[in-house]
């Protein structure tokens, strides 16, 4: 029970920094067809700047900074990079976003140096919040989970009350006719691409401190980041929520239980020895496997149901 | 004498290929650079497998984020049956070593192919993605077939050869390399004739119409893949015979991203833009990463200004002269292009100093390297170099400006007349 309550809450606050990685990702791919490859190169450049503000001004600053930073540098991208790009098709799109993703990561490595930089939690948020079966809760995971809440409901409040919220809304699936309705739709591209980027710097701004700041940052989060967009289909935020928490529940419990195949077929009374057909695969234990989960689920729901959880149409 | 007419190119290429490394020959010793050889030989291995991933995203117009799979478990599988020779299990000779490679990729090929090909664009480009993510840990984590972090090594010297070559020294193995990469060439070149390939362009382009008239989109996406790779995996036989081992990183994604680099530099549309590709990426990556910290910022500032200004490719750069050339008029390009150098020369001085000022005050600090231009110790820390290096660059990009405005207008020019003459369609 214990290490029930325990992993729930820490796979609910992984749940949620994905979540704030994937929401921005979700409208970018489900708005303008671009896989952003550089999502996470964005997560990665939020905790650098973080981690440099808080160095000099502290961290409550960079927590409004450093996104904003990074929603800047979406902006430019978008303006002057995707824009050009996006006459040569979506494969060109995708390619120019991968190619930057490369850059962005060796810039940060020329910048901030190959090592992981000390980037630490603030002293403020330095304690144990409350103490469940004698495990620790930091106070500063509350604040993550505080801070992604916050930012669904942000999100969701402007997607669905204000009227730029319903413009993207027709946008998103009707960008030929939001534009013929005299909408703006570059810009409101250019808005989105620059909110999405901002989000992955806000979650970096969170997360740098509770993972680590170290340059293979964007390489390791990114691809998970897709599992959760393709999961929970395209076009769909909600989707992406249940996605991400469910990602973040599944990477935490697997840690937790070891187990495998082969205990699995004991119970039914069928021994796995070192003579058995795939032995080696049978007795693979939960752990050594939970980050390859997500691809497992990722590679089933696109060959059974291309459009994800409550995707709105096929990837 | 018109097949010689019309393959006087290849076998010209062979030539060239065969002759280019005695360039290099230490006659005091009498014997081969060690290292040209390895560069050229990992070229032709590379060649073989962005062929072999021009049949997917070229041909096809699948693009696949986890082509190494396909490329590693070739390799896996010729390192194993090359151990199983080794034991006296089989006989193979070692000069159908890849062969063993290439039935390994297509057997994985089609056993893969049939979960990845259900979907196409998107859908398919993440599958594969997710398909490498797997395989790459599969291969740290199963011990029976992958070796695990140490990898499975072979001995290539299994005197078995047909030819009664050992394979001893690495001519022996690029004169290998090349007749393989030329005898797989040549396949996958034949191929793009096939009824099959031209399908394949075919639902490309418009795949609910290639649906409409009878075929079977899915089946078409399977029989691509699962001949894709095949080729992969003799180039994966043929990377195990010259480096003699294999591991997991044969089969991760930076292997699969090379692959998607060189292709989409050299340029997918056409046979020779992957092989274009290659050369340069492999240089890149093994020369200039020899000299410099930065190669992989090279390597995607080049991508990016390829997909932005050349989405051809560098042999669609080259294709553009065509209808120049065929009404007789390239020369008079000459002295646009001559005007434009300086400017670009300046421009890429400018660039390259600034990355490796850059990179040399954190990377190579840290690893206690100094930067040195002509034996001159130049000091990171202070503005002048920086000053020197931003300079250059922000004149290059102003005359290179005022140089392309001149170009532009040959160009146009030039290329109205071609329309003109009617040579382009």
């Amino acid at each position: 029970m214990e290490v029930f309550v325990v992993s729930l809450l820490n796979g609910l606050v992984y749940g949620m920094l994905l979540f704030m990685l994937a929401s921005g990702l979700t409208l970018i791919l489900s708005m303008m067809g671009v896989l952003n490859f550089a999502h996470a190169s964005a997560y990665m450049l939020g905790a650098y700047f973080a981690f440099t503000i808080s160095q000099h001004i502290g961290f409550w600053p960079a927590l409004v900074i450093a996104p904003l930073l990074c929603g800047l540098i979406g902006a430019a991208i978008e303006m002057w990079g995707l824009r050009r790009v996006h006459r040569n098709g979506h494969v060109a799109e995708l390619l120019f976003t991968f190619g930057l993703a490369l850059i962005i990561e060796k810039v940060v490595q020329m910048t901030w140096g190959l090592l992981p930089v000390p980037y630490r939690i603030p002293e403020l948020l330095d304690f144990p919040l409350f103490t469940i079966y004698g495990t620790h809760f930091p106070a500063y995971r509350a604040f993550m989970l505080l801070v992604s809440a916050l930012m669904f409901g942000a999100i969701w409040l402007g997607l669905t009350r204000t009227r730029i919220g319903l413009i993207i809304q027709a946008a998103l699936t009707h960008p030929e006719m939001a534009s013929a309705l005299g909408h703006n739709v570059p810009r409101i591209f250019t808005l989105v691409f620059a909110a999405g980027t901002a989000l992955a710097g806000l979650a970096g701004v969170i997360g740098g401190n509770y993972q680590v700041t170290e340059p293979a940052m964007a390489f390791t989060m990114g691809p998970i980041v897709f599992v959760v967009v393709v999961f929970g289909g395209l076009g769909s935020l909600t989707g992406c929520f249940i996605a991400s928490i469910l990602m973040g529940l599944i990477q935490t419990f697997a840690v937790v239980f070891d187990v495998s195949l082969a205990d699995l077929l004991a119970r039914f009374g069928f021994v796995v020895t070192k003579e058995t057909p795939f032995a080696e695969v049978l007795t693979v234990t939960l752990p050594r496997i939970g980050a390859l989960l997500p691809f497992l689920m990722m590679v089933l729901i696109l060959v059974f149901r291309p459009r994800g959880l409550m995707g709105t149409r096929d990837t | 004498m018109s097949a010689f007419r019309r393959h006087w190119i290849w076998l010209l290429a062979l030539a060239v290929l065969l002759a280019f490394p005695f360039l290099f020959y230490d006659w005091t010793k009498g014997r081969h650079s060690g290292f040209v050889l390895t560069l050229m030989s990992e070229i032709g291995v590379m060649a073989i497998f962005a062929l072999s991933y021009n049949m997917l995203m070229g041909q096809a117009g699948l693009l696949s984020f986890g082509h190494a799979v396909l490329f590693g478990l070739g390799a896996y599988c010729a390192a194993h049956v090359v151990n199983l020779v080794k034991a006296g299990t089989i006989w193979l000779p070692t000069e159908l070593v890849p062969l063993a490679g290439g039935l390994g990729g297509m057997f994985f090929g089609y056993v893969l192919g049939w979960l990845v090909t259900k979907q196409r664009a998107t859908a398919f480009a993440m599958i594969t993605m997710g398909l490498g993510e797997l395989v790459s840990a599969a291969a740290l984590m199963f011990m029976g077939f992958f070796g695990g972090e140490g990898g499975i090594s072979i001995d290539r010297v299994m005197d078995t050869s047909l030819l009664g070559v050992a394979y001893t020294s690495p001519w022996q193995v690029y004169c290998l390399v090349l007749a393989w990469a030329f005898i797989a060439a040549a396949l996958m070149q034949l191929q793009t004739q096939t009824p099959l390939g031209r399908i394949a362009n075919a639902t490309r382009d418009n795949f609910e119409r290639a649906q409409f008239v009878g075929y079977d989109p899915r089946m078409v996406r399977l029989l691509q893949f699962t001949l894709s790779g095949f080729f992969a995996g003799v180039g994966g036989g043929l990377y195990v015979l010259i480096y003699e081992i294999v591991t997991f990183d044969t089969v991760s994604a930076a292997k699969s991203a090379n692959a998607l680099l060189a292709v989409y530099i050299g340029g997918a549309g056409g046979f020779f833009g992957p092989i274009l590709g290659t050369i340069v990426v492999v240089l890149l990556q093994s020369g200039v990463s020899l000299l410099s910290n930065a190669w992989l910022l090279y390597v995607g500032v080049l991508f990016i200004v390829m997909v932005m200004y050349a989405p051809g490719g560098l042999i669609g750069l080259i294709f553009m002269h065509a209808p120049i050339w065929r009404i007789g008029r390239l020369r008079e390009l000459t002295v646009p292009y001559l005007k434009a150098l300086p400017a670009a020369l300046l421009i890429l001085a400018g660039f390259v100093m600034l990355v490796e000022l850059a990179s040399f005050t954190t990377i190579g600090a840290a690893q206690g390297k100094k930067l040195a231009i002509a034996g001159a110790v130049i000091d990171t820390g202070s503005p002048l170099p920086w000053l020197v290096a931003a300079g250059a660059l922000g004149l290059g990009i102003l005359w290179m400006r005022f140089a392309a405005r001149g170009f532009r207008a040959r160009w146009d020019a030039l290329i109205e007349d071609a329309r003109r003459q009617g040579v382009m369609s």
